[in-house]
């Protein structure tokens, strides 16, 4: 980590309205060029984390603190206003005083080029996701939060968008927090990856990769996820309710 | 000519045949009560509207109540919407005001009106407080409504990019509630003006309220008619241009949907 913070997170304890506790203990701190990928399975609370982390969620014991000046999101849903293009959208995010940035390149880059006059309705959920991903990256943020940014893309589109969200730390010094369910992807992109687990879920597993780490380092930490956490792998798909099992540390 | 200029057409065409039916049947009655005073033929209201435009009778009284009507419709739109909005957001001010808004929805008009103008006086004042106390509880309840559907997730995304009150509100408040806005805007500019009526009638010295109950002293159905229609007729041409094209222009995104 280089730098002070942009994000430091303790939740001690999150309850659902039911009382029900959903995470418990999870720390993270993320420091300027980081990309975190939050892996864990469906259900497990990685967008309940993403929401706290954002400031949305303030009903939960413990801290956040976002040293972020401008922090991008992308929801699982694509959220965009619906009576507004896809132009006037992504400006709606810019925050006065901030040069405008080019919309037209930027649709090119997530792909969705010549998409600035589309309604929302106009477009296929995956087009719209990367509208909104468009709007995230407008900000020129220097912390994005990011939950599932792979969903409904096609692998050629994925990588592409993963080669651009790369970029971010590299040109900008910014930091990413991203949930996500491709371990061949996080471990390719990440600098850190946090295995979220159990009921309540916390911090099962946590490994840091070095920015430049080559493909045999990096597959050398992929076998050390699967083999601490299974289902990280895709192996235990869907968990609800009943408590996960995390595989024993093996020496 | 477009699918939907033919459509508009027919829909004129049979607006004027309603309109046509209408006066026919009203020459027809008013042959029927003979030449009495009991029901003048369209020609003789018109005349008597005519003369009465000329004098600058008609426009003054008319000018008095559209006045009262603009600041009180004006008025009960804001309070309303205001009020209503904090009631659809906050559960703690909806338990508060709500006894109040169902005590208020259920006071008889004529209740208000006469507390008004023993308490602040027969001055305009009491008459467009009244009508904002009589009109604005309709409007608290429909944009209360707007206010319980408004999307959660955009305020989310709204708060998750900071973005500033002016433009939340401009940007993703406001395009959710106008269609409530536009639909209690419709129904209360209607309801406003006849309360204003009722208002005039009770305690001012001038206005289409003040003309009708002269009218009905001297037992004149040729100028309550006259004065009646000639209101209504105002108001149909407000409501066509001016709420008609504001309900268009809020709900001309959705073509693209």
């Amino acid at each position: 980590m280089r730098g002070a913070p942009m994000l430091e997170a303790h939740i001690a304890a999150k309850r659902a309205p039911s009382g029900e506790a959903l995470l418990r203990d999870i720390r993270l701190t993320v420091g300027p060029g980081e990309i975190v990928a939050l892996l864990g399975p469906s259900g497990v609370g990685k967008t309940t984390t993403l929401r706290i982390l954002l400031g949305l969620d303030r009903d939960f014991e413990g801290s956040v603190r976002r040293a972020a000046t401008r922090t991008g999101a992308l929801f699982q849903e694509p959220r965009l206003l619906p009576w507004r293009d896809v132009r006037d959208n992504i400006r709606l995010a810019i925050p006065r005083g901030q040069p405008m940035p080019d919309i037209a390149a930027l649709l090119d880059e997530v792909g969705l080029p010549g998409g600035e006059t589309l309604y929302p309705a106009q477009l296929s959920l995956g087009m719209a996701r990367r509208a909104a991903l468009a709007r995230a990256l407008a900000i020129a943020p220097d912390l994005l939060i990011l939950d599932e940014p792979f969903a409904s893309l096609d692998p050629a589109m994925a990588e592409r968008i993963a080669t651009r969200l790369a970029r971010l730390p590299r040109e900008r010094g910014a930091a990413l927090v991203m949930a996500m369910h491709d371990l061949d992807r996080a471990v390719a992109l990440a600098t850190r990856i946090v295995i979220l687990a159990g009921r309540p879920a916390s911090v099962a597993y946590q490994v840091e990769i070095a920015a430049h780490a080559d493909d045999a380092e990096r597959a050398s930490v992929r076998a050390d996820v699967i083999r601490r956490s299974p289902f990280a792998a895709g192996s235990i798909p869907d968990v609800h309710g009943d408590a996960v099992a995390v595989a024993p540390a093996q020496g | 000519m477009g699918r939907a200029e033919r459509r508009a057409a027919t829909g004129t065409f049979y607006r004027l045949i309603g309109i046509a039916g209408f006066v026919a049947l009203w020459f027809l009655a008013a042959h029927r009560a003979g030449p009495g005073p009991l029901l003048p033929s369209p020609l003789q209201v018109a005349s008597f509207a005519w003369r009465e435009i000329i004098d600058g009778d008609l426009p003054r009284q008319m000018g008095a109540t559209l006045a009262r009507v603009a600041i009180a419709f004006t008025l009960s739109m804001a309070a309303g919407t205001a009020i209503g909005y904090a009631m659809g957001r906050s559960r703690r001010i909806n338990a508060f005001a709500d006894p109040l808004l169902v005590l208020a929805l259920n006071l008889p008009l004529l209740v208000i009106v006469i507390l008004a103008y023993i308490w602040i006086g027969l001055n305009d004042l009491a008459a467009v407080l009244a009508v904002v106390v009589a009109k604005a509880p309709t409007v608290v309840v429909t944009i209360r409504e707007g206010a319980r559907a408004l999307d959660p997730e955009l305020d989310e995304m709204a708060a998750a990019f900071r973005l500033p009150p002016l433009r939340r509100l401009r940007a993703v408040i406001l395009p959710q509630l106008a269609s409530y806005l536009v639909a209690s805007g419709r129904s209360g500019l209607s309801i406003t003006w006849k309360i204003v009526l009722v208002v005039e009638l009770l305690g001012r010295s001038d206005g289409v309220g003040f003309a009708l109950n002269l009218y009905f002293q001297n037992f004149d159905v040729t100028g309550i008619i006259a004065y009646g229609l000639a209101f209504a007729l105002v108001m149909l041409v407000v409501e066509n241009l001016l709420l008609q094209p504001l309900e268009r222009r809020a709900n001309a995104w959705r073509a693209h949907a």
